[in-house]
């Protein structure tokens, strides 16, 4: 998605890797962040990388190291994180028709490398190349998935071992926004899309006094409904006047 | 996501241990619900067409109050981050490289930073 060179000869598992190598100077500030935090809220280095292998989803890891800090009961702790994950349960959706006739086995292992990078990557690719078949989209996914995920766990531990010998002026909390804006700006490719994204940065602003990050789950379900409604419209549209 | 807590607080083992199994558990089952289940069932036309959006309509909520009101900066609006943000979209969008989406966003962060600072 990445790069436009337009060699067709390289293979899916190298346009995987290609395409995912923007997002290991992302991935690397992201988990140092993590680990700084965690040491912060007095994890140890093992704590650390265990929570960012067993969980692999740094919002939610964020949102669950927070509200424990904070001394949130349990309960809340979890639907608090699990809400923010919500997302991968759409993202599992939208695999499917691609993945699902995969063996089961190989569905856990994407289900467990589902995350917001791998995703994007493969939504994009899988919408591109309509001729790959199921084990063109394996191949691709776990290209996307090599230099990613290993990353994420490593720099969780560098994190966790620099601790808070990292200056703040470096502004690593933004390193995830610029990744995510970076992922979205190239599918603004439509008026629904542009339109959805909209729907969703306003909801998500309106509704942020939710608990639970109930507001962010509105706010997609309303921008779903709403790019796939202006797309039937503007198709219906397209065919009246054809 | 990027709540830093100024405190060194202490997280009881158990509930530490006990989030990050069930959080890891609880994850996995969103990220299987379908890919697991549904298989290679035929999903109908209306919801692949919603299905369509889904980076769109998460991603942009997801970082919204990051942008607008970052941690960072105590919740107040900071115009370094929201020049970051602009410039991001900006070179996202013309140039559909989102490579240099995140080198142009990091870049202009540091300069804002820099010459606002």
């Amino acid at each position: 998605m990445a790069f436009s060179i337009g060699k067709s000869s390289i293979s899916p598992f190298g346009q995987g890797i290609r395409d995912a190598l923007p997002f290991v100077l992302v991935i690397i500030p992201f988990g140092v962040v993590f680990g700084v935090v965690a040491t912060e809220a007095g994890l140890n280095v093992f704590e650390a990388l265990t929570f960012s292998v067993v969980v692999i989803a740094g919002a939610a890891q964020f949102t669950a190291l927070q509200l424990m800090v904070d001394n949130t009961p349990t309960v809340i702790v979890l639907i608090s994180a699990l809400a923010v994950n919500l997302r991968m349960a759409m993202y599992s959706a939208a695999l499917t028709p691609h993945i699902g006739m995969a063996p089961l086995w190989q569905r856990a292992l994407i289900a467990y490398f589902t995350i917001d990078q791998s995703f994007a990557c493969a939504d994009v690719a899988y919408q591109k190349h309509r001729d790959w078949g199921l084990d063109q989209k394996l191949r691709y996914f776990a290209g996307v998935i090599v230099p990613i995920c290993p990353l994420w766990y490593l720099a969780t531990v560098i994190g966790a071992w620099a601790g808070e010998s990292i200056p703040d002026s470096w502004a690593l909390d933004f390193a995830v926004p610029i990744t995510f804006l970076a992922i979205v700006a190239p599918a603004l490719r439509s008026l629904p899309h542009m339109a959805a994204a909209l729907i969703s940065v306003v909801l998500a602003l309106t509704f942020a006094f939710l608990p639970y990050n109930l507001g962010l789950l509105i706010a997609a379900i309303a921008a779903m409904l709403v790019g796939a409604r202006l797309e039937l419209i503007l198709n219906r549209r397209a065919g009246a006047a054809a | 996501m990027n709540a830093l807590s100024q405190t060194t607080a202490h997280i009881d083992r158990t509930t530490l241990w006990t989030v990050i199994i069930l959080l890891g558990l609880g994850s996995f089952g969103l990220r299987f619900m379908f890919t697991g289940l549904v298989g290679n069932r035929a999903m109908p036309e209306w919801v692949l067409r919603h299905l369509r959006y889904t980076s769109v309509a998460v991603l942009p909520g997801l970082i919204a109050s990051a942008v607008f009101f970052p941690t960072a900066t105590g919740g107040v609006p900071d115009p370094a981050r929201l020049i970051a943000a602009a410039t991001t979209i900006a070179i996202g969008v013309t140039t559909r490289n989102v490579l240099w989406a995140i080198v142009g966003g990091a870049g202009s962060l540091y300069l804002a930073l820099y010459l606002l600072g």
